[in-house]
C-alpha cells in the first residue's frame, strides 16, 4: 500500500508582488520530481470514476501512471488519444468541479492534481519535441467548413482532419484560437502554446483563413452552394458582451470585459506605445461580476499599473463563478472583494470620464431560478465607490452574426443555436454546431467535448450522404 | 482561400486623403452601400473600420477613402500600388435602408463624402432623385465633386471660406434649398460628428427623415466589444452590427462626440513618437 500524502503536491508560482507587474506566466509548472511525486498520490482505482468527470474522456488513469513511471512520452500518448490541446486544457480547465471533484481522495485529501499533471506533460511535449505531428493526409473530397477558431473549432478539425477531411476554419478576427487568445490573459495561457497548437492543425492538413467573417463576408448558403462543402460546423462562441442598462454606462473608462480584454489580450494594449491599441491605464479599476473572466480583468488591472482592482459582485464570496484557483491567485495580487455590492449608475465627472459607482449592499434571500440565493438591496445602504475604470464582466451572449444571417437555423429565446447534445445536429441539414453558441457562456473543456461529439456526427452524416448517392446511382 | 487586398489603383484626392481601389473579390461579393471594412496595415497595429465608398462584384474590387488622421490611417495612406493590407475584413455592419421613391437629399463633410457615392449609385438605380450637397474647409479639399456629380441630378459644393461653390457649411446650403421649397422626402449624412448633429437638428425641425453613419471607436467590428455603443433613442446600439448608419434625430451626438476623445492623449503621443498622422 503507497503512502498517500494528503495533499496536492505544490505548483512553483512566480512571487505575487513580482506578477503585478508582469505578463509572465504565474504558475510555473511540476519541475519532473514533482510530477512524478503527484503522480503517485494516485491509487490507479479499477473504476477510474475521475475520467467520467472530463467532458473529452481523457484516460486520466493511464496518463497518470505513465508519469508516475517516468514514462512521460507515453503519457503524452495517452492524453493526445483524446485530447488535442492539452497544454492549454492543463491551465484553464476548471478541475475541481470536474475530473478532479470525482478523484476518491477527494473527501478526506486534496485530490489527485490531474490538471497539474496533465499541463506538465503537454509541456514536457512540446519542450522535448515529441508531438505527434505527424503531417496528415488529406484523401476524402467532402469539404468541411468550420466558423470560428476558437476550442470547440479547433477540436472539430483536428478529428476530422485526421479522417482524412479537408477541412477550413474560418476565423472573423486577425489572429486564431477564439477566446484563447482575445479571452484569457498571457499570464493564464501564454499565447505561444495557442500559436503552437494551431501549428499542429496546419501539419495536419487544416487551411486557416482569417479575417472572414461569416454571415457577412460569405453566408452559410454561399459556402454550401459556391464554395462547395458538404458540412459546416458553427462554434461562433457568446462573444456578445452584456451590459447592465444602469445610467452612465457610455462613460468613458467603462468597458465591457470582452472589451478589455481584447485590448489586452489580442491587441497588446499593455505594449503600448509598441503596439498600437491604446487602453485606459487604471488608478482604481472596478470589475463588476465575479466568474472567471472578471478575475482576469481585475488581475490585468492590476498589471496595467492600478494601484487598487475591485472585484464588486452582488451575491457573496460563496456564490462567485472563478475556478478556485485564480480566485485565490487574484487575492495574492492584492485584488479587493466587494461582496453583496450592487452597483446601481455610475458617476462622470466634466468630462465625461467614469469617476465612482453609486453602490448600494446586499444581503442573499431566497433562491433564484439559477439555485442560488437572491441577492436583495438593504434600504438606505447606499454609498459611493471611486474608480476611473469600470470593467462589466456579467457573461456573454451567443454571438448573433451567423444566425441573424442564416435562413432556417432555429434559435432558443437567448440567441443560442438549437443543436442535439449528442450530435451538434441543427435544424439545417448538413450544419452543426458546439461550444458556447449553443450552451451560451460555458468553459473550454465542455466546447471541447461539444467539438468532439459533432466531428464524430458530421462523418456519419458524410457517410450516410456517401451511400445515399451511390445507392442513387 | 486567397483573402489578400491587393491595392490595384491609388488616387491623391488631397495632401492627406487617399483613394485606393483594392483587389478583395471575397469582401466586395456581398457588399452593399453603408457597408464598411476593418482594416490593419502592420503587425503590431490596431484596427481601423473605413466606409466602403465603391464596390464591384465583377472586378472583385473594394474602393475606399483614407484620410490621415492618426498613425494607422498615416501608414495606410503610404501604401502604394501592388502592396496589399495586412487585414482587410468585411463587409461589415448592416445596408444602409434605402427608399425606393421619392427625393433624397446625400450631405458629405470631409472625407465622409466618399462614403455618399454607393448611396447615390443605388438610389439612382432605383428611380429616386438625388440631390447632393457637398462641402470642405477650402476649394483643395474638396473632394470627388465629378465622381458624384455622375450619380446626383443636382450637385451643390460648400465651402467654409467660399473659395469654391456656397460660402458656408453644408447645413446652411441644405437650409437655403429647403427653405427655398425643396421637397426632399429622405436626407442621408456622412461626415465629422459636428456636421451630422447639425444637419440632424435643422431636419429634425422640419421633420424630414435623416440617416446619419456614425464612426465611433472600434476593436472587432464584429459585436464583440462593445466599444462603439451609441445611444439611439434612448437605446445602447452597436455601431459595427447595428448601424453604422442609424435615425439622426435619435442618436445621442453629445454622448457620441464624447466617447470619440476616450484616446485623445495616447493618439496625440503615438503621432509625436512616430512623426506620423497630424
Amino acid at each position: 500500500m503507497p503512502i498517500v500524502y494528503p495533499h496536492k503536491t505544490a505548483m512553483p508560482c512566480r512571487d505575487p508582488e513580482e506578477r503585478r507587474r508582469s505578463w509572465d506566466e504565474v504558475a510555473e509548472g511540476y519541475t519532473v520530481e514533482r510530477a512524478i511525486a503527484e503522480a503517485r498520490r494516485c491509487l490507479s482505482c479499477q473504476d477510474p470514476v475521475c475520467e467520467q468527470g472530463c467532458p473529452v474522456n481523457v484516460p486520466i488513469r493511464d496518463f497518470v501512471r505513465h508519469v508516475a513511471l517516468g514514462d512521460f512520452a507515453g503519457a503524452a500518448a495517452a492524453i493526445r488519444r483524446r485530447n488535442l490541446l492539452p497544454a492549454i486544457c492543463g491551465r484553464v480547465c476548471p478541475v475541481e468541479h470536474q475530473c478532479e471533484l470525482r478523484c476518491v481522495l477527494a473527501p478526506r485529501q486534496d485530490p489527485v492534481g490531474i490538471g497539474r499533471l496533465e499541463r506538465f506533460v503537454a509541456d514536457w511535449e512540446r519542450k522535448n519535441g515529441n508531438g505527434e505531428t505527424a503531417a496528415g493526409e488529406v484523401w476524402r473530397d467532402q469539404k468541411i467548413a468550420i466558423v470560428g477558431s476558437g476550442p470547440a473549432g479547433l477540436t472539430v478539425a483536428s478529428d476530422l482532419a485526421q479522417l482524412g477531411y479537408p477541412v477550413t476554419i474560418f476565423e472573423a478576427l486577425h489572429a486564431f484560437g477564439g477566446v484563447l487568445r482575445y479571452g484569457i490573459p498571457q499570464y493564464r495561457l501564454p499565447k505561444e502554446i495557442v500559436d503552437e497548437d494551431v501549428a499542429h492543425l496546419v501539419a495536419l492538413g487544416v487551411e486557416f483563413v482569417r479575417d472572414v467573417i461569416i454571415g457577412k463576408t460569405v453566408t452559410i448558403d454561399q459556402l454550401f452552394g459556391e464554395l462547395g462543402y458538404s458540412a459546416v460546423f458553427v462554434g461562433t462562441g457568446a462573444g456578445s458582451p452584456v451590459f447592465m442598462n444602469i445610467p452612465g454606462e457610455n462613460l468613458k473608462g467603462i468597458y465591457s470585459a470582452n472589451e478589455f480584454l481584447t485590448r489586452v489580450n489580442l491587441m497588446h494594449a499593455y505594449s503600448f506605445p509598441e503596439y498600437d491599441t491604446p487602453i485606459r491605464r487604471p488608478n482604481r479599476a472596478a470589475v463588476i461580476g465575479a466568474g472567471d473572466t472578471a478575475m482576469d480583468a481585475a488581475r490585468c488591472s492590476i498589471r496595467l499599473g492600478a494601484g487598487e482592482a475591485h472585484i464588486v459582485y452582488r451575491r457573496s464570496e460563496r456564490e462567485k463563478g472563478a475556478r478556485t484557483e485564480d480566485y485565490e491567485r487574484a487575492r495574492e495580487e492584492g485584488v479587493i472583494f466587494d461582496w453583496l455590492t450592487l452597483p446601481k449608475r455610475f458617476l462622470g465627472d466634466e468630462n465625461g470620464w467614469v469617476r465612482g459607482i453609486e453602490c448600494i449592499r446586499t444581503e442573499l434571500g431566497e433562491p433564484d431560478e439559477s439555485g442560488r440565493r437572491r441577492p436583495v438591496p438593504v434600504p438606505g445602504s447606499e454609498f459611493t465607490m471611486e474608480a476611473d475604470v469600470v470593467v462589466l464582466a456579467l457573461g456573454t451572449n451567443p454571438n448573433p452574426l451567423v444566425p441573424q444571417a442564416t435562413y432556417d437555423l432555429e434559435v432558443d429565446s437567448h440567441g443560442c443555436i438549437v443543436a442535439d447534445p449528442q450530435t451538434g445536429a441543427t435544424s439545417r441539414e448538413g450544419v452543426f454546431a458546439g461550444g458556447d453558441i449553443v450552451t451560451g457562456a460555458a468553459t473550454v473543456i465542455l466546447a471541447m467535448g461539444a467539438g468532439r461529439r459533432a466531428a464524430v456526427a458530421i462523418h456519419e452524416y458524410l457517410q450516410q450522404r456517401t451511400a445515399e448517392k451511390a445507392a442513387s446511382r | 482561400m486567397d483573402t489578400t487586398a491587393r491595392i490595384i489603383e491609388k488616387h491623391d484626392l488631397t495632401d492627406v486623403t487617399k483613394l485606393f481601389v483594392v483587389h478583395a473579390p471575397l469582401v466586395a461579393r456581398n457588399a452593399a452601400p453603408g457597408q464598411f471594412v476593418i482594416l490593419r496595415v502592420a503587425e503590431t497595429g490596431e484596427r481601423i473600420p473605413i466606409s466602403i465608398m465603391d464596390f464591384s462584384r465583377a472586378a472583385g474590387t473594394i474602393t475606399i477613402v483614407i484620410q490621415v488622421v492618426g498613425r494607422t490611417s498615416a501608414l495606410a495612406c503610404a501604401l502604394q500600388v501592388g502592396e496589399e493590407f495586412l487585414d482587410f475584413a468585411g463587409p461589415l455592419g448592416q445596408e444602409v435602408p434605402l427608399p425606393a421613391a421619392g427625393h433624397a437629399v446625400l450631405l458629405g463633410g470631409g472625407f465622409g463624402t466618399g462614403a455618399m457615392f454607393p448611396l447615390a449609385r443605388e438610389l439612382r438605380s432605383r428611380g429616386v432623385r438625388v440631390s447632393s450637397i457637398i462641402g470642405a474647409r477650402t476649394r483643395d479639399l474638396v473632394i470627388l465633386a465629378d465622381l458624384l456629380a455622375t450619380q446626383s441630378d443636382e450637385l451643390h459644393v460648400c465651402t467654409d471660406d467660399g473659395s469654391l461653390g456656397y460660402h458656408g457649411f453644408v447645413t446652411g446650403r441644405l437650409e437655403e434649398l429647403l427653405d427655398a421649397g425643396a421637397a426632399f422626402t429622405h436626407c442621408f449624412a456622412v461626415g465629422p460628428m459636428p456636421m451630422m448633429r447639425a444637419v440632424a437638428n435643422a431636419t429634425r425641425r422640419r421633420g424630414l427623415p435623416t440617416m446619419v453613419s456614425l464612426d465611433p471607436l472600434m476593436v472587432d467590428g464584429t459585436g464583440m466589444c462593445g466599444g462603439c455603443r451609441v445611444s439611439v433613442g434612448g437605446k445602447s446600439l452597436f455601431a459595427c452590427v447595428d448601424g453604422p448608419f442609424f435615425d439622426g434625430h435619435q442618436v445621442d451626438f453629445d454622448e457620441a462626440d464624447d466617447r470619440l476623445t476616450t484616446y485623445a492623449e495616447q493618439e496625440k503621443l503615438a503621432c509625436e513618437l512616430t512623426g506620423l498622422g497630424r
